[in-house]
């Protein structure tokens, strides 16, 4: 489908990240379209995270601005604000769940806070979400007495509580066994294409990436910002920019030129 | 907005048709609806029409589970037509009878006599850790005493100015306030012997051999002993403590021993300074009471004896120990979670607080017998 057709959800315009006088991001701008599964790739310490959490409003831009079905995140206050978080989850890299209550007290606080569904039904949607993510017979167990795998899939269930329109995930995979990965893989797919949810996944997960996202920004740190955007399988086959090739051929930078040498010859 | 109409096919059957979207927010009252619908129609076949849901999210589904998962006889069962492809694929995910039962508890009911051994067990463990903890600072310090070069004199620095100077003013405030009050309290009683002089030996007194060590020791506890249990409690959450552990570094030694450290050598000054403060509060309210300033600091020097201020820092000291000692003991008895730390920061202040009154009592009976 033309892109220009599509409905753009999360437009990031303009964006320079900074904290104190360290600029981590520098003029990122990219749109994602509704009902895409939209990977932000990169390696460590390029800055995706800190993308992310721009996006969802939790650092305001030293400069440039974020919209969110076409309302200015970091602008937003209260009502509006609220309505707009309504309609995003996220999932925090270390699970971030509530240690002081049960798996199901977790998922069920969204339920709880935002809808008026019955005790009952929050409680069924509820364990329905956590048997999503292959956590049943958990129900009432506390954060801590699981594992770190676990805890990483519930937090993926309390995201997904209010079925929001826009998903982030901030590296779902990373903690999961490759099994699991997989089947995680397919639950987001099936939430993106039934539901028409948009997610968005910081990822460095290659296996991943290639089964789930439809498009990709990459981003690296020396450059401050986005060196690649398109589909994951394109850039594999024809990114000319090594970083690009690097990362999707799983090779350490500094054998560049050792390796670029003989395929060239 | 989701809306549901109930029809009736025929006899045997009741239709719920179901419209609109399907979503937590607006779904509410069609699930009690269609429970009730259900209940009202025990021995009927239920049709639920969904041909004309226009969108279903999480909630919507778990209602589809609900309406499937009630127990019914063969006959009276509960069918779904008419769901869109897509829908259907999040429904079939689910096996309705698995949701039947309720999540297996996990609260288990506990009789009077095993709760009073629990109990027992607990406190006989908490016993056990205090004396396994006392045993083991103790050996530490010996040990940084022997080998002072191994001690971390910077993390003691550092401590020492957290615990020590960023205190000043609420120990100023404090023992001002408590010097202004002793002095005008007791003031104006004596006025009516024409005692007010020996207001002096009162305030001079009780400031240094009692109210000025103790109120340190308190406010140190709520201060330090607070902060030590919080800090070592994340630690131990974020699993630092163990990461010292198998880097072959001690805790006790690593993390203890500069705080307790820090705490005795700050203690006694912090105290020395209380009574002090104390002290020229009390010299302000004498000033009302038309003492002259000479005359109060004659008496106070006269009065207060060498051995009174010492024993005090002493004691002092003692506190010191035990503030930092509890803080770090709570600290690295802390389990898991957010909640954890909040409860072992609780814990370090309430049992300082208890230690420190209660050995203060020792103290006063020990130093009257022997005559100090």
């Amino acid at each position: 489908m033309d892109p220009r057709e599509r409905e753009v959800v999360v437009r990031v315009e303009g964006l320079t990240a900074a904290f104190d006088d360290r600029t981590i991001l520098e003029n990122v701008t990219f749109d994602v379209y509704k009902g895409e599964v939209f990977g932000i790739l990169g390696g460590s310490g390029s800055g995706k995270t800190v993308l992310v959490r721009h996006i969802i409003g939790l650092y305001e831009p030293a400069a440039g601005r974020v919209l969110i079905e076409g309302q200015d995140v970091a602008a937003a206050q209260d009502d509006a604000r609220l309505e707009l978080l309504r309609r995003i989850g996220v999932m925090y890299q270390l699970g971030a769940l509530f240690g002081s209550m049960t798996l199901l007290e977790n998922v069920s606080l969204p339920l709880e806070e935002y809808t008026g569904l019955p005790p009952e039904a929050i409680e069924l949607t509820a364990r329905l979400k956590l048997k999503l993510v292959g956590l049943e017979g958990f129900e009432h167990h506390m954060p801590s007495e699981l594992s770190g795998g676990m805890q990483k899939r519930a937090a993926i269930a309390r995201a997904m509580a209010l079925d929001p329109a826009i998903l982030f995930l901030d590296e779902p995979s990373s903690g999961l066994d490759p099994v699991t990965a997989a089947a995680f893989d397919q639950t987001v797919l099936r939430l993106a294409r039934v539901l028409g949810i948009t997610v968005v996944v910081v990822t460095h997960d290659l296996a991943s990436t290639f089964t789930i996202c439809d498009r990709v920004i990459m981003l690296h740190k020396e450059a401050r910002g986005i060196i690649a955007e398109g589909d994951p399988h394109e850039l594999r086959e024809k990114s000319d920019n090594p970083h690009v090739r690097h990362f999707f051929n799983r090779e350490a930078e500094e054998d560049v030129d050792r390796t670029a040498e003989p395929r060239t010859a | 907005m989701a809306e549901l109409t109930i029809t009736e096919p025929d006899a045997a059957t009741r239709g719920l048709e179901l419209a609109g979207r399907l979503d937590a927010y607006s779904l509410g009252p069609v699930w009690t609806e269609a429970q009730r619908a259900l209940a009202r129609n025990p021995d009927r076949a239920i049709v639920v029409d969904c041909s004309r849901v226009e969108y279903c999210d999480g909630a919507g589904i778990a209602m589809l589970v609900d309406l499937l998962r009630t127990e019914r006889a063969p006959e009276a069962a509960v069918r779904i037509q008419g769901l869109r492809e897509g829908f259907q694929r999040l429904l079939d995910q689910y096996d309705p009878a698995e949701f039947r039962a309720r999540p297996p508890s996990r609260a288990t009911r506990m009789s009077p006599i095993e709760r009073l051994g629990r109990f027992g067990r607990a406190v006989g463990l908490g016993t056990y850790e205090l004396i396994a903890f006392v045993g083991e600072s103790v050996t530490a310090l010996a040990h940084a005493l022997k080998r002072p070069h191994a001690v971390r004199w910077g993390d003691v620095l550092f401590i020492a100015q957290e615990v020590g100077v960023h205190a000043l003013p609420i120990v100023a405030l404090i023992g001002l306030l408590m010097g202004v009050i002793l002095a005008f309290q007791s003031a104006v009683a004596m006025r009516q012997f024409g005692a007010e002089i020996f207001v002096a030996d009162l305030v001079g007194l009780a400031m240094a051999r009692e109210l000025g060590p103790l109120m340190t020791a308190i406010l140190l506890a709520g201060r330090s002993g607070a902060a030590f249990a919080a800090e070592i409690g994340t630690m131990k959450v974020n699993d630092e403590v163990n990461a010292l552990a198998t880097m072959g570094l001690d805790p006790v030694r690593f993390l203890v021993v500069p705080r307790m450290l820090a705490a005795v050598a700050m203690t006694p000054l912090l105290s020395a300074f209380a009574v002090l403060i104390g002290l020229i509060g009390a010299a302000i309210v004498m000033q009302l009471f038309e003492v002259p300033f000479y005359t109060y600091y004659l008496e106070v020097v006269n009065r207060v004896q060498m051995k009174d201020l010492l024993g005090g820092l002493f004691k002092s000291v003692v506190f010191g120990v035990l503030v930092a000692g509890i803080g770090c003991l709570r600290g690295l008895q802390t389990r898991t979670g957010a909640s954890a730390v909040g409860l072992s920061a609780t814990s370090a202040v309430v049992s300082g607080i208890v230690l420190i009154v209660a050995v203060d009592g020792i103290f006063a009976v020990v130093f009257y017998y022997l005559d100090i």
